[in-house]
């Protein structure tokens, strides 16, 4: 047989259920395997490891990964995410999804997750726009691209995420794109091992959708325009790392700050009873 | 030094009705809350406020009800007990995750303080305007369990008792008060915990490997593996089959859908409470639920005292809906008299059920609770 070798992270996923949704030239897949890449790398035991995701092509990810994983609604993947952590501390847990189900239809628990500082990660794969339903403009579409919904140009001013993300308070803010295989996974895993609400947002090729409709080339054009517009700016201000349709791509560290989280904050009650939490 | 009280008070209190629903969460070994403020349930988030870090539990006041709806789907996953309140507005903001809960299994408890509606409607006064919505809330086929309350102590007992049904069940089972009892204050007994009955959800006995998320016993329930406990779970909203894989065709669709609502139709016996007074002989009868049941006793005494053959079925289960019993008591009566404070919710699957066997009379109040003159009054004319 031609694919008789183990793949090395065929541990990590769930082989059955393979081939997998994502379009030729996408990069979810790519940005998949950087996740994986750094869950193993963490040393975290996989049993303790939860993936977790709302609605959109990265949301089928927890469905492929090899772990306990919940595929939630449409925007709701982080309140879901904050009851998993909070209910169980010992737990690791992941948000792996898309920057409209992230920062549109659920922007509000973003923002709040992070204030609260939730000691979760979240990994948002901007595409900038709707792939699952056909590429519709979202709120990281650039000025003046062209999706389904925006013929005319997109006429909205985009989110910058990283800006949000800081804004919000979140410990640790980085940006990679899909080309920055090895950045991008030892990113994922120091943030997997940080303590408190984590973003990385990756810049992700959508060839078949806001690709075609911008011009944008193929999947790989994408990738080479990743590798020769990115500029790595570590700890600069996430206010200056505003994208745009053909301008230059800020990635790097933005942010890696330690604070109380949620559950370091909860009051302690002295002299307490026999009340333990019980499990059901 | 501030006094810790112990997870079960022991005793006899008086409180409000909100405050014994939380009291009875904490019985139930509900170590999760969260909820949104929102009138008239917000004493229940109060109440859990100061009573979760004092057992070990959590309390966390979400951004939005959506978000309070998810959180404690995600911490029952983590194997917890949790719980969330709210009323009217935040009931509809509930439902899209409702049906999440009822699509991936998952045990946990939402009470409705209900108040006046549509829209903002009247956030201080009661109602039961919130029935149909219960059963119906959120989209696709689904059955649901809904538990009415009508005083202080059922608000304690029944929360407990929601717990036991969702755990059993693995769906978010509905406590269906309103205002009157969520604020009336009353006498509270909190029995010893020996006497406290709990159910636990089902865990799977086989290994990891062999374990499908979605495989049901013969009760049509299947064992939950919770995060954490190794068995690599996989769930989705998506429809799915056994194993919890996505599954986009008809027939895992129908085979799922059933299975979803056989779980509860075919265990209808097991779920179904009521309370009967005065039946046997009785001519006429009360349907009633939540605070109207308190008139509708009082109503129905007075009609005995009178010489009338009046009875009263009080539904402590609104969902499922008890349709055999209502159809046999149709089939013996001259009428079947529905007190509501709503504009006629119930009375439609009450009519429904009586399959024109008998008359079906609803009284239709608004915002207020029936007299038990009122009621009697409608006994009166209808036994002429």
């Amino acid at each position: 047989m031609i694919h008789s070798e183990v793949h090395p992270m065929d541990s990590l996923i769930r082989k059955d259920r393979m081939p997998h949704i994502w379009c030729s030239g996408c990069g979810l897949g790519t940005n998949f395997t950087c996740y994986l890449e750094a869950l193993k790398k963490s040393g975290i035991p996989l049993d303790k490891c939860v993936i977790v995701s709302g609605i959109g092509c990265a949301g089928r990810a927890p469905g492929y990964t090899n772990i306990d994983s919940y595929h939630t609604t449409h925007g709701r993947a982080i309140p879901f995410a904050t009851g998993l952590k909070l209910a169980n501390p010992e737990l690791s847990v992941t948000i792996f999804s898309g920057d409209g189900d992230l920062f549109a239809i659920g922007g509000n628990h973003f923002i709040h997750a992070a204030r609260r500082n939730i000691d979760i990660n979240i990994i948002c794969i901007n595409n900038f726009n709707y792939g699952m339903t056909g590429g519709q403009f979202g709120s990281t579409t650039p000025l003046g691209s062209k999706t389904t919904t925006s013929p005319y140009g997109n006429y909205e001013h985009p989110f910058n995420l990283v800006y949000v993300a800081a804004a919000s308070g979140a410990v640790y803010v980085a940006r990679w794109t899909t080309i920055h295989v090895r950045r991008l996974a030892s990113s994922i895993e120091e943030a997997l091992l940080k303590k408190g609400f984590t973003f990385i947002e990756i810049i992700s090729p959508c060839p078949t959708n806001f690709g075609r409709r911008n011009k944008l080339g193929e999947g790989l054009d994408e990738l080479k325009y990743y590798r020769n517009h990115s500029i790595i700016k570590h700890f600069i201000d996430p206010k200056e790392a505003d994208l745009t349709l053909n301008g230059e791509i800020i990635v790097g560290k933005f942010v890696d700050i330690d604070k109380p989280t949620f559950l370091d904050n909860q009051p302690d009650l002295s002299q307490k009873q026999d009340n333990k939490v019980t499990k059901t | 030094m501030t006094m810790i009280r112990p997870a079960i008070r022991t005793g006899e209190h008086f409180f409000n009705g909100d405050v014994a629903c939380a009291e009875g969460a904490i019985a139930s070994g509900c170590r999760f809350f969260a909820g949104y403020p929102i009138t008239p349930a917000t004493e229940i988030a109060e109440a859990m406020s100061a009573r979760m870090p004092e057992v070990d539990g959590i309390f966390i006041q979400m951004e939005d009800e959506i978000a309070s709806m998810n959180a404690i789907l995600g911490a029952s996953c983590a194997g917890v007990k949790s719980m969330t309140a709210t009323s009217g507005p935040g009931f509809s903001l509930m439902m899209e995750n409702f049906g999440l809960g009822i699509m991936m299994e998952i045990p946990a408890v939402l009470v409705n303080i209900q108040r006046g509606g549509p829209s903002t409607g009247l956030p201080t006064i009661t109602g039961q305007q919130d029935m149909m919505q219960a059963r119906w809330g959120s989209h696709g086929d689904y059955e649901v369990i809904a538990l009415s309350p009508c005083s202080p102590q059922e608000m304690f007992d029944f929360t407990i008792k929601a717990f036991n049904l969702s755990e059993k069940y693995r769906l978010p089972v509905l406590v269906m008060a309103d205002e009157i009892v969520g604020h009336m204050m009353e006498k509270v007994i909190i029995p010893e915990k020996k006497d406290i009955h709990l159910i636990s959800r089902k865990k799977p006995a086989v290994a990891p490997e062999e374990y499908l998320m979605y495989q049901p016993e013969a009760d049509h329930v299947p064992p939950m593996a919770n995060a954490g406990d190794g068995y690599k779970v996989i769930t989705t909203g998506l429809t799915h089959d056994e194993k919890g894989y996505p599954a986009m065709n008809a027939e895992a669709h129908e085979k799922l859908i059933k299975r979803l609502c056989d779980k509860i139709i075919k265990n209808r016996s097991d779920i179904i409470e009521y309370e009967e007074r005065y039946i046997d002989d009785a001519e006429i009868v009360v349907i009633t639920y939540g605070i109207p049941a308190r008139s509708t006793l009082r109503a129905v005494k007075d009609a005995r005292n009178a010489g009338i053959k009046a009875g009263m079925l009080r539904l402590i289960t609104v969902w499922p809906f008890y349709e055999e019993k209502v159809f046999e008591l149709a089939g013996k009566t001259h009428a079947l008299i529905v007190p509501e404070i709503n504009n006629g919710q119930i009375v439609r699957e009450v009519e429904r059920s009586a399959r024109g066997k008998t008359k079906v009379i609803p009284i239709r109040k608004f915002a207020e609770m029936h007299t038990p003159q009122e009621i009697f009054k409608v006994i009166k004319e209808v036994s002429k």
